[in-house]
């Protein structure tokens, strides 16, 4: 069998096992995608969908100051929320992966999946409990003579619930990262010499880089698009961009706005993914 | 007996039973089809129209059921009437400023007129309610309405502070007035603070413009833009102390719950929200859709529908009412149901000091949406 044929069956084999996730792809995201692109410029009459190319949805959308004042606060928001669970994630998940026995291990990972169990909007509504002005927060500050404290309707309930829905996925997958890391490397790090917080810094997070930024862009795109969170226990006070779409589309049935916001928000979940990983698999220098 | 003769009657027997239990498995199909299956009408309404405290006892007793499809906002409702072939709706209970709408696209069918107790209507103005009617056609036929004005904690106002919409300036309010998150209610209320009266929707540059300044400034004052969960919650547990946008639909719930809470017309007046029923366009079951919407004009049908689970409502007839003083006293007198009573919706009515919701008329809904958003990112 000559080398070209055996590359041409082997390209066959691959394209066969590979066929799915394109379909499933070309679907359920491609077709979806290129409908929203088409319906960006589109327009609506009484209540109906005209189809044709007119830029006024972009135009109308992109001069507002609420969409960029949403879009700035929506970008940090989430930004935010995805610095702070990587941090908080990160103790956690060290200590899973390097500190305790498989079996707790296995437990730990059990009761982090668990709170999927349950709706997240449920989980959400029972913050409401916790943090309202006579919620246990304030209940247990109140013993030490502090508050009551607005939680509920800000910036601080809207990140509570964001970290709600990534901590428990983003302590996962860092556990399941930093796991795959050669303990003997860490055990030569120690022999040579290096201190345990420098042997975090130099050896296990360049080790488990692509699962840390992995994780990281997860919590990123979750708190990006989330709904749940600014509304109901930030007030959507202010407003981000997903509770923009909700109202764009109530309004007049203005879903081909709504579609303007949901690509830029694309757009931009597109470019920091795409940097994260460019980043994450980024050779070191040598 | 001998050994052959038990085997011969147990072999009967079990034939026997072979037998009947074949004949019942064929028969069974015919018994179930004895009772004709329910007719299916699908009605397209706000939440809780279809439930079984509304309709439970309407579709035993008339074998019927209700497939309800339940929106949020006239917008909505327009939208998915609009995006479904004729006859997808039978039944379509719409805000009574949409109707006209709804109509002018040819969404509904003409109804007749004789088939409806309007001598019952509790007010002239619900006989021909604006937008029901087209060229003497009527089109739609009310069924229930609310007022909305200031909703407010008990324990944080009084019901002689809340008589104005200036009470949401309170400084002790500050951050604990939430909205309901829809422009159409809250600016409306603003309107009518702004001394608009009955031309609260018909707004000419300078009073658009007026009505963005005072909306404005009550900004410092929100805490919050609700949905109807997150309004009945933060109500509930006292994060919000005011409410701008609502009225008794959402107060009255929390208030036979136990809650301090209540909501009343201002002296600036309050805005009246109206639901109708409407014959979807192209129905097969006009005959079965006809004969429901006129249990829901009956003494019967107001009375379940002004004591509506989801959402209380004004009853619409004569009828309805004396029906809900005689089996809910209580009700009556706190809804104000009573005749002769100061907060009697009716005598608000005829006093002047409630105008019916409408929709924008100088504006168009989407620049009114749009200072919603602003105001909502201020």
């Amino acid at each position: 069998m000559s080398q070209a044929n055996r590359k041409s069956r082997v390209d066959l084999y691959a394209l066969v096992w590979r066929l799915p996730i394109i379909l499933w792809q070309m679907l359920f995201f491609i077709g979806p995608l290129l409908f929203l692109i088409a319906m960006s410029f589109f327009l609506v009459k009484n209540y109906r969908m005209i189809e044709t190319f007119d830029m006024a949805n972009w135009n109308r959308i992109l001069s507002k100051d609420y969409f960029w004042s949403s879009y700035w606060y929506t970008l940090g928001m989430a930004s935010l929320a995805t610095v702070l669970a990587t941090v908080l994630a990160f103790p956690a998940s060290y200590a899973l992966a390097f500190k305790v026995s498989a079996n707790t291990r296995r437990w730990a990972m059990f009761f982090l999946i668990v709170p999927f169990f349950t709706s997240y909007l449920v989980r959400t509504f029972s913050w409401y409990v916790i943090l309202a002005k006579t919620g246990v927060v304030n209940a247990l500050l109140a013993y030490i003579g502090l508050g009551p404290y607005t939680m509920l309707n800000t910036p601080i309930g809207t990140m509570v619930g964001f970290l709600t829905l990534v901590l428990p996925l983003l302590v996962l997958l860092q556990t399941l990262s930093l796991s795959q890391i050669d303990k003997n490397l860490i055990e030569a790090a120690h022999n040579l010499g290096s201190g345990r917080v420098r042997t975090i810094f130099n050896v296990i997070v360049p080790m488990a880089k692509v699962g840390l930024v992995v994780g990281a862009l997860f919590c990123f795109i979750l708190s990006f698009g989330d709904f749940v969170s600014p509304y109901y226990l930030g007030g959507s006070t202010p407003q981000t961009l997903s509770i923009l779409i909700i109202d764009t589309s109530k309004a007049g049935q203005q879903w081909p706005r709504a579609a303007v916001v949901a690509i830029c928000m694309m757009t931009t979940l597109f470019v920091i993914a795409f940097a994260a990983i460019a980043y994450a698999y980024r050779k070191p220098k040598s | 007996m001998n050994e052959n003769t038990k085997k011969t009657v147990k072999n009967r027997a079990r034939r026997e039973l072979l037998k009947y239990t074949a004949a019942a498995g064929i028969a069974a199909p015919f018994i179930k089809s004895a009772k004709a299956a329910p007719t299916e009408i699908n009605m397209l309404a706000w939440y809780g129209h279809g439930e079984p405290d509304v309709v439970g006892a309407y579709e035993e007793a008339n074998n019927v059921k209700f497939n309800a499809k339940y929106y949020a906002g006239g917008d909505n409702m327009l939208a998915l009437v609009s995006q479904s072939p004729p006859g997808t709706y039978d039944l379509i209970l719409s805000d009574a400023e949409f109707v006209s709408q709804l109509n002018a696209a040819g969404y509904i069918e003409e109804m007749d007129a004789a088939d409806y107790n309007f001598d019952d209507m509790l007010h002239d103005d619900f006989k021909q309610f604006p937008g029901h009617w087209k060229d003497g056609k009527l089109f739609s036929v009310m069924v229930r309405f609310g007022h909305l004005g200031v909703s407010y904690n008990t324990n944080a106002m009084s019901a002689e502070e809340a008589m104005s919409y200036k009470s949401f300036w309170k400084p002790e309010l500050k951050g604990k007035v939430g909205h309901f998150d829809w422009h159409l209610p809250n600016l409306g209320m603003m309107s009518l603070l702004n001394g608009n009266g009955a031309k609260l929707w018909d707004l000419d540059d300078a009073g658009w413009q007026a009505l963005q300044e005072t909306t404005m400034s009550l900004r410092p004052q929100a805490g919050g833009f609700f949905d109807y969960g997150g309004t009945f919650n933060s109500l509930k547990n006292g994060e919000m102390q005011a409410m701008c946008g609502i009225g008794d639909w959402i107060t009255g719930v929390l208030e036979k719950d136990g809650a301090p809470v209540a909501s009343v017309v201002p002296k600036e007046g309050g805005i009246q929200f109206t639901e109708s029923y409407s014959i979807g366009k192209g129905s097969s079951k006009v005959a079965e859709v006809k004969k429901f919407i006129q249990h829901m004009m009956s003494p019967e049908g107001q009375l379940r529908s002004t004591e509506m689970a989801a959402y209380p409502a004004f009853c619409v007839t004569k009828g309805g009412r004396a029906l809900l003083n005689e089996s809910n006293p209580k009700e009556a007198q706190r809804t104000g149901q009573v005749d002769g009573a100061a907060n009697d919706p009716i005598v608000l009515i005829n006093e002047g000091r409630i105008h019916y919701r409408d929709i924008p008329i100088q504006q168009g809904l989407e620049d009114w949406n749009d200072f919603w958003s602003d105001y909502k990112n201020a």
